[in-house]
């Protein structure tokens, strides 16, 4: 890969169309070996990129999706209990007493569960996404720190897996909160924002062929407008496709205030935010 | 070329963009795989390595075209902040007891003042509660850690059980059980520091001084009024009259107006209140739309883990939640509470710890 364009042709080819910041930003995280870590509000595509990344490098893509209370032996490694015991008991069976033999087999690599992180790690190519790292809370972030410092992850019984070469990392963030600075300072940090209308125009287009022209239009137009619009959750690019997918399995040619009630819940996911559109006749005056 | 760029990423810095050493190398490795001649190019790979937030782009967009753009920004010094400075209009200063010291305050004078309101109180009257205050230490409910602790009930520990064979030589004869520990519940301060809660904005920011260095990992404050101001950096100094002084700088609305509904939704997505014990301390004057604040109040009920409300005027005779912004509100709230005198903050430091209003 020579240049971002040529990255943002590759991607292309695989219907993401990325922008000159964001073919840059994939570009200099696969040339630097650096992390990726993509901000931006829910559904402007950061974790797509990744599963579109790992399509175009011909690498698994391995997902580790943070929330509330992950810990270590989610997202690194955890021994596989039931075997080492089953093992043992064997052991016991035979009359093996050999305290330092035992402990040798128990600790195997055999025995060791890899979680998404270790088995990123030991995987080669690999594209390893962590999504929605601000759901995590802040005391992960020192593990996550520690494994794309050095990928390395050090198991005591077992001593360090490192990675021979590293992973490709993508990092999103809903930015529900702040991501600590020192995890920043690893990532290459790229603030993702809505499309433009051009561009929704042609991701529409591009992802649904059986969207027509002025179908893509209108449905970009109004997610635009709604965007502007104080919602609790302004629709992103995904609740844009999966809207525009509802309307043409409806049949829906053009964009008429009942096909877009009827439809609503597709693209917005709060009561409120219906209530809010429904209520002011927001799609009454779709045709002008 | 190099100079160029690390003159670039020092006028950053002085515009208020965290572009420190290690960025700017990093901002120097990512040229090199690019066509730095080209605008666009150094303009992609220094906003990836020199801002650290969305917030840090507009600063850098405007020093960009300010460096780049032909008009070179020289040392760009950051834009100027017009900071309105707290001028402490506490009632009760009538002149006739000055600002002299404090006689040494007998039990029952603390008793006295214990249950008085702060906005009616002498200056040297005050600066006793502020002292008390300081002192005020706070627990906090406990809600469970993601980190174990050995016990003997709970989930079997598996890892200290193989440890236990292997040491009686394979024999597996012992279960060691483990149960989550526990850790302190964060508790999140909102202070309204609008117009009409001059009188007790002070008093109730110290009170969340005091929180902040009870808990120091698991408390943040926050200032609203106009503009959401977080003050948890500041109020860390030990010394409250520094992290006052750090506080009275950082606060842009000080006795502004309310727009709560506004500030609240601003708060919910920034911040994350899942799991939170948040206390806002307001009169409930809203200035803005009240049905955004009982919109924005629903979602906080759905979020925090409890929410208190605290009301200076609650501790007067006679007080009615009839304020437009308090009533929408109070159906949200757990714990609706008076926020007037040290008694009633020692009240509500026994609720953070657990208790039951």
């Amino acid at each position: 890969m020579e240049s971002p364009g040529r990255l943002a042709e590759l991607l292309d080819e695989r219907a993401y169309l990325a922008d000159d910041g964001l073919a840059t930003a994939a570009f200099l995280a696969l040339r630097m070996g650096r992390p990726l870590l993509l901000e931006g509000e829910a559904g402007v595509g950061k974790t797509e990129l990744a599963r579109t990344l790992a399509a175009v490098l011909g690498a698994p893509l391995i997902r580790l999706q943070c929330y509330e209370g992950l810990d270590a032996s989610q997202a690194l490694y955890d021994w596989d209990f039931a075997r080492q015991l089953l093992h043992l008991k064997a052991a016991e069976a035979g009359g093996i007493t050999d305290a330092a033999r035992l402990e040798g087999e128990v600790y195997d690599r055999r025995f060791l569960i890899a979680r998404p992180l270790l088995k990123a790690i030991e995987t080669q190519p690999a594209v390893l996404l962590i999504d929605e790292v601000d759901r995590a809370d802040v005391e992960f972030e020192a593990i996550l720190l520690e494994v794309l410092s050095d990928f390395a992850i050090s198991v005591p019984e077992l001593g360090t897996i490192r990675a021979e070469r590293p992973p490709v990392v993508v990092l999103t963030s809903n930015r529900t909160r702040e991501v600590h600075d020192a995890l920043k300072r690893r990532c290459l940090y790229h603030w993702l924002e809505h499309p433009s209308f051009e561009r929704e125009v042609a991701i529409l287009r591009r992802r649904l062929p059986a969207c027509s022209e002025s179908l893509a239009e209108q449905v970009a137009k109004a997610t635009a407008r709604l965007r502007e619009t104080d919602l609790i959750k302004p629709p992103g690019i995904a609740e844009t496709l999966d809207w525009t997918e509802a309307l043409l399995t409806l049949g829906a040619r053009e964009l008429d205030p009942d096909v877009a009630a009827a439809t609503l819940g597709a693209l917005l996911k709060h009561r409120e935010d219906h209530e809010a559109v429904l209520g002011n006749g927001f799609f009454g005056d779709l045709r002008r | 070329m190099v100079a160029v760029m690390t003159g670039f990423a020092r006028t950053l810095r002085a515009a208020g963009v965290p572009a420190d050493h290690e960025r700017t190398q990093n901002f120097l490795r990512a040229l090199s795989h690019l066509d730095a001649a080209r605008p666009d190019d150094a303009y992609w790979a220094g906003r990836f390595t020199l801002c650290a937030s969305a917030d840090d782009l507009p600063r850098y967009d405007r020093v960009f075209r300010a460096y780049f753009g032909g008009l070179r920004a020289g040392r760009a010094k950051p834009a100027a902040i017009t900071v309105v400075r707290h001028t402490a209009a506490l009632a009760g200063d009538r002149g006739e007891s000055g600002d002299g010291p404090v006689p040494a305050a007998t039990a029952s004078a603390v008793e006295v003042l214990r249950n008085r309101d702060v906005a009616r109180m002498t200056g040297a009257e005050l600066a006793e509660v502020h002292r008390l205050l300081a002192l005020l230490r706070t627990g906090r409910e406990q809600r469970r850690s993601r980190r174990f602790q050995p016990s003997h009930r709970g989930r079997l520990d598996s890892r200290a059980t193989i440890r236990e064979a292997l040491r009686r030589g394979g024999e597996t004869a012992r279960l060691r059980y483990r149960t989550h520990r526990t850790r302190p519940r964060r508790v999140v301060l909102l202070v309204d520091v609008s117009g009409s809660m001059t009188p007790y904005a002070d008093t109730l920011l110290r009170l969340g001084h005091a929180l902040v260095r009870s808990e120091p990992r698991a408390t943040e404050v926050f200032s609203t009024g106009t503009r959401l101001t977080r003050l948890t950096a500041e109020l860390r100094h030990r010394d409250p009259a520094t992290a006052m002084n750090a506080v009275s700088r950082a606060i842009p609305d000080w006795s502004g107006g309310t727009r709560l509904g506004e500030e609240l939704r601003r708060f919910l997505s920034l911040n994350d209140a899942g799991g939170a014990v948040v206390v806002i301390a307001s009169d409930g004057w809203e200035r803005g739309d009240v049905s955004l604040l009982g919109a924005e109040m629903a979602r906080l009920s759905r979020t925090a883990h409890r929410v208190i409300w605290v009301n200076p005027h609650k501790g007067q005779k006679g007080y009615q939640p009839l304020t437009a912004g308090m009533r929408v509100a109070l159906p949200y709230v757990d714990d609706f509470v008076a926020g007037h005198s040290l008694a009633a903050f020692e009240e509500l430091a026994r609720l953070l710890g657990g208790a039951n209003a």
